[in-house]
């Protein structure tokens, strides 16, 4: 029909054959959904994706069988649309349990059957979870980003789902006409395939929530992202036995509310500003002289507040925030510690002890008490410094997974179910998502190989040190800047271990530049248009490495990723501390500017991270592979079906 | 050595020469050199390039200054080209002054001395090009005076052939012919232009000139001989003022074009510190323009912070902002004004370091980027690998401590190689193309007219101060 539908269906066999895509990713994903299914016990041992890695660069090998026996339909030219939906499910059902089916969803006849309703949902369809995440914080972006539908979800389903599916699809078809009625009107603009694949997204989603249901006798677990907002959750909970389209009614109308990307606390706003004081409890002191283009950010003095809330710690009392929680704040407002990795870590385990000496008061619900003890915590976290992506990430997921908690579970199991599960994350996600970045990155390095990095990133220190391991002849570039000169602390230790390193300023790095062979640089979050999000000074040293036709490897773990777009480094950033700018660690000869601080024309600017344009990078390696920039909404993308599944 | 007791010059300087002669011979007998050995190196040097040109003699007490110079030069005591290139100036005026000259060939004499002086400046600091500038802007200007001054003489000769009531008053019609003859001279024709750029033929036409000046020469009196001489000195001399007074001028006559430049409400980007930048932007502040200014610190010389300081003192809205946080900021500002270390004959700059990271973020954002160049920054030769070549290494305590890394560096000490290295570059290389406009003294100029610039300053005779060793 739509003639732009059968290429686009035929690229993505092929994206999957040209990318990084290590093989056995097939049975990341299946111990994956495993979980999914049993949440209650995450079998950790499976999920190893380092075992993954076997060679990162490898041409997937054929599919399996059923993939082959889809994959006329997939790569046919024309598209079987006038295939009928029961031969498709038919064909399904022939799946051996946990195999991998990329097709699965990508099949067009699944689009078919609920083509129509599509017509009529042009809006971005977000998941549930846009509530959720909107709830998160003030300052985590939760941009309603439509992923771009070019690729098709490697679907991370099960069997069981799927056929949970078959029953649905009556139920689905009855919905349709639900649908059309209350839909807001067809936009016959949105290009079909996406269409296809939100239908795909909504009836797998509906699917799911009507097998769990079924499950779970009425439970009514919500959506799983949407486990984070209370009220639709509170939602879910009531309408456990109303019939699913009212139900769908409901989220659809949360969901446009939502869709429209959370506002940051934007610090230009003063009515906002005053109530979120009123709320904090570190009482931050703006800076003297505002920076007039960074309104928008909080511009506070750092380090002031810093004894007064120490000395806070001792009378803390227990309905406010946890001492372990508090302590972490604490430590980031203090600068103790900082790079995603370690900060997010930090908070998990905050989170964890805080849980593990939780109990819930017997008149209110674990789920929806912990849920909003988190909440309390996340927001002193954020005033004591603004959540990096990644912590955004993490608090994402223990969101979901408390709203997730079975209510059959006692208060103990589901805190060891939690506490299991944080630590699943970490494990999974941090760490041995760095050995899967490691093990990819150590193939770029090549003897006699010159590699530059900036500042200090924990992925590309354990990427140096794991080749020098292995007995990789080669140098080290650190290229530092003011006012953290984190890349000593890196000279240090990589010093330390006996790598040659050289280190100079930002400003040498075009001199520098010439030399070298590779550049590898850390990220704080990776976004949805390829553009990095990272300590400032990235992209100036990106930009150069592009001028002088070096490439540049991005080391990222997947979770850091995130949906939002972003062109610039003004709109979402972070302020540092103004006085790093004025004073000049060591050298005490360079103070001209700590006499005319006060001065009113003169405003220090401390930005912490920038933006990195994807056209600098030549390939992000992440835990899921080595991909180019183009491919990060597809992670992204893989992410959040990941959570949903999952959850 | 022979050193000719001319009859034209005056006691004053056979007064100084004596004694400075004396003092030496002391020193010598007592065993007692200089402090430095280097002295000594560049006296055996000076002795050298005495013996080379037999013609031409250099006063002894110049020689002190010039070596005073040179250490100077060498130990990097005079920071910036500006303060460089008018102490260049200064002590080639002096050496010129003070210089004895032949009775024939004066202008070559006084070429050859001061192209002795120099190499010897050029290679005491050759990355300082601003001394190797002005070394050639004094010999171009020797050169031109010579020309016009032996036009105005064979003008003179016509004139005196001509009529006799020319006769008693030779110096003003001298003058005035000199005058003419450089107003034709200057202009850029095809025929200048030509002779610019072959050396040879130039150099032919010169001997020649002087040749026949200096036949010419015979048959006029003893006394004509000698105000000529002193004629060539003294308007080289008033020349080399006149440089003097441009360098110390070029700042006003850049920071004059601001306003052009600088419309209301602008954005400006800068690194670093240049006296040059601060004039510019605190004319247009003059001029009642109100815009902002972002300072990149300049690490790790930090002189942005004196640039904020002096800008900020002038009341003008200035934001410091560190060196990496360039890129993020540059798609927020209108235009990028900076310094420059020197002007290459290609366009290109020699800048402060972490000016090519600028340039490379203005190009990308597409905003003009501005360089503000006195006219002795202008050097006419052409860059090769400048990065490396037109470089120097600082000192690394400026990154890192001594001994900061001490106590993890046990590894390296086996080996022989040492484990860490720190580069700490003055001097960036901007290519021409990253370069939207130069602004200087002259007014504002693409990159690629620069050459043309230089044509007029510089003679191409002049481009290699290097003298062949004579066989």
């Amino acid at each position: 029909m739509d003639p732009r539908r059968a290429p686009r269906t035929v690229i993505d066999p092929k994206v999957r054959q040209v990318g990084f895509f290590a093989p056995p990713d097939r049975s990341q994903s299946v111990p994956l959904s495993q979980s999914s299914n049993s949440p209650s016990s995450p079998p950790l041992s499976d999920l190893s994706p380092s075992g993954n890695s076997l060679s990162p660069v490898m041409i997937p090998p054929p599919r399996h069988l059923s993939d082959l026996s889809s994959l006329p339909i997939t790569a046919g030219l024309p598209p079987t649309r006038l295939s009928p939906p029961v031969h498709r499910f038919s064909g399904e059902s022939v799946v051996p349990i946990g195999s991998y089916n990329p097709s699965e969803f990508a099949s067009p006849s699944v689009g078919d059957l609920f083509e129509d309703k599509n017509a009529r949902s042009p809006g971005p369809r977000r998941s549930r979870g846009g509530g959720g995440s909107a709830k998160i914080a003030s300052s985590l972006p939760a941009g309603g980003f439509e992923l771009p539908p070019e690729v098709k979800p490697k679907s991370l389903t099960t069997v069981s789902v799927v056929s949970n599916l078959r029953p649905n699809v009556t139920e689905k078809v009855g919905e349709k006409s639900i649908e059309s009625q209350d839909g807001s009107g067809a936009n016959s603009k949105q290009p079909l395939k996406e269409k296809t694949s939100k239908a795909e997204r909504r009836a797998l989603q509906e699917a799911q929530r009507a097998a769990k249901a079924a499950a779970k006798g009425g439970n009514g677990v919500a959506n799983i992202k949407t486990g984070k907002a209370n009220s639709v959750q509170k939602k879910d909970n009531a309408s456990v036995a109303a019939p699913s389209e009212k139900r769908l009614a409901d989220h659809k109308d949360k969901d446009r509310k939502k869709d429209a990307p959370h506002p940051r606390m934007q610090f230009d706003d003063a009515t906002r500003v005053e109530k979120a004081k009123k709320r904090a409890i570190v009482k931050q002191t703006e800076v003297r002289n505002r920076v007039e283009l960074f309104r928008h950010l909080p511009q506070y003095e750092h380090g002031t507040k810093l004894p007064h809330l120490e000395y806070k710690f001792f009378s803390l009392n227990s309905n406010s925030v946890h001492p372990a929680v508090y302590k972490v704040g604490l430590r980031y407002l203090a600068g103790d510690i900082s790079g995603g990795n370690a900060r997010c870590i930090a908070m998990l385990q905050a989170f964890q002890e805080s849980i593990m000496e939780y109990s819930a008061p017997p008149e209110r619900a674990l789920n929806r008490d912990l849920t909003a003890k988190i909440n309390s915590y996340i927001s002193y976290l954020i005033e004591c410094r603004p959540l990096s992506i990644s912590m955004g990430s993490a608090i994402k997921f223990v969101k979901t997974r408390i709203a997730n908690l079975p209510l059959t579970l006692s208060e103990s199991e589901a805190k060891a179910n939690l506490l299991s599960e944080i630590n699943h994350f970490i494990n999974e996600k941090i760490i041995l998502a760095d050995k899967v970045i490691v093990r990819h990155a150590v193939t770029k390095v090549r003897d006699g190989d010159i590699l530059l990095t900036y500042g200090s990133s924990s992925a590309v220190e354990m990427i140096l040190l794991h080749a020098h391991e292995l007995g990789k002849q080669f140098r080290v570039v650190i290229v530092d800047s003011r006012p953290k000169l984190e890349g000593r602390l890196l000279l240090r230790r990589l010093v330390a271990k006996g790598v040659s390193c050289t280190y100079v300023h930002i400003n040498a790095t075009s001199y520098i530049m010439h030399e070298v062979t590779r550049v590898f640089l850390g990220a704080s979050s990776v976004l949805a248009n390829g553009t990095v999000y990272s300590r400032v000074g990235t992209a100036c040293v990106a930009m150069v490495a592009n001028a002088c036709g070096v490439p540049v490897i991005v080391c990222c773990e997947a979770y850091k990723f995130h949906e939002r777009v972003q062109l610039d480094s003004i709109c979402c950033n972070e302020l540092g501390d103004p006085d790093a700018i004025s004073k000049v660690h060591g050298r005490k000869e360079v103070n001209h500017l700590m006499d005319i601080a006060d001065n009113e024309n003169l405003q220090l600017l401390n930005l912490t991270y920038d933006v990195t344009p994807s056209d600098y990078v030549s390939m992000i390696i992440t835990d899921y592979g080595m991909i180019p920039p183009t491919s990060v909404p597809v992670i992204v993308r893989e992410l959040r079906k990941e959570q949903i599944w999952s959850g | 050595m022979e050193f000719r007791r001319g009859s034209n010059d005056d006691g004053l300087d056979r007064r100084f020469w004596g004694r400075s002669q004396a003092l030496w011979s002391a020193a010598k007998r007592e065993g007692r050199y200089p402090s430095l050995p280097n002295d000594l190196l560049y006296l055996s040097h000076w002795f050298s390039s005495v013996k080379l040109t037999q013609n031409s003699v250099i006063m002894p007490d110049t020689h002190t200054l010039v070596n005073d110079f040179l250490n100077k030069l060498k130990k990097r005591k005079i920071e910036g080209s500006k303060a460089t290139a008018k102490l260049t100036a200064e002590l080639l005026r002096s050496v010129i002054s003070q210089q004895r000259l032949p009775n024939t060939n004066q202008a070559g004499a006084l070429i050859h001395a001061i192209k002795a002086i120099g190499e010897q400046l050029t290679t005491a600091n050759p990355v300082e090009v601003a001394v190797g500038n002005i070394v050639r802007r004094v010999l171009h200007i020797i050169r031109e005076e010579d020309v016009s001054l032996t036009t105005a003489s064979i003008g003179g000769l016509s004139l005196q052939g001509l009529s006799d009531d020319e006769e008693d008053n030779p110096l003003v019609s001298a003058a005035a012919a000199a005058a003419a003859a450089r107003t034709t001279l200057r202009p850029p024709s095809l025929q200048t232009l030509l002779e610019d750029m072959t050396p040879h033929s130039a150099a032919t036409a010169l001997h020649h000139s002087s040749s026949s000046a200096g036949d010419s020469e015979d048959k006029t009196k003893s006394t004509d001989k000698n105000s000529r001489s002193r004629k060539l000195k003294h308007n080289v001399i008033e020349t080399v003022n006149e440089l003097i007074q441009d360098i110390a001028t070029c700042h006003e006559q850049i920071a004059e074009q601001a306003v052009e430049h600088i419309h209301h409400n602008e954005v400006i980007l800068t690194l670093g510190s240049s006296g040059t930048v601060i004039e510019f932007l605190c004319a247009a502040k003059e001029k009642k323009r109100s815009f902002r200014v972002f300072v990149a610190e300049g690490a790790p010389r930090y002189q942005g912070h004196t640039l904020a300081k002096e800008l900020v003192a002038r009341g003008l809205q200035t934001t410091v902002i560190t060196d990496s946080a360039v890129f993020a900021m540059i798609s927020r500002v209108n235009m990028v004004i900076v310094g420059a270390h020197a002007v290459m004959a290609n366009g290109g700059v020699i800048a402060p370091v972490g000016l090519n990271m600028v340039a490379l973020a203005a190009q990308r954002h597409a905003v003009p980027f501005v360089v503000l160049a006195g006219i002795h920054k202008l050097c006419p030769l052409y860059p090769h690998n400048p990065e490396v070549l037109l470089n120097e290494l600082k000192s690394p305590s400026e990154l890192l401590d001594f001994g900061e890394l001490s106590d993890c560096m046990d590894f390296g000490i086996g080996t022989g190689s040492p484990l860490l290295h720190v580069v700490n570059p003055a001097f960036d290389y901007v290519p021409p193309k990253l370069v939207s406009l130069f602004i200087t003294d002259t007014g504002g100029h693409n990159p690629s007219y620069m050459y043309r610039l230089i044509a007029d300053y510089y003679s191409a005779d002049d481009l290699v101060l290097q003298q062949r060793p004579t066989s």
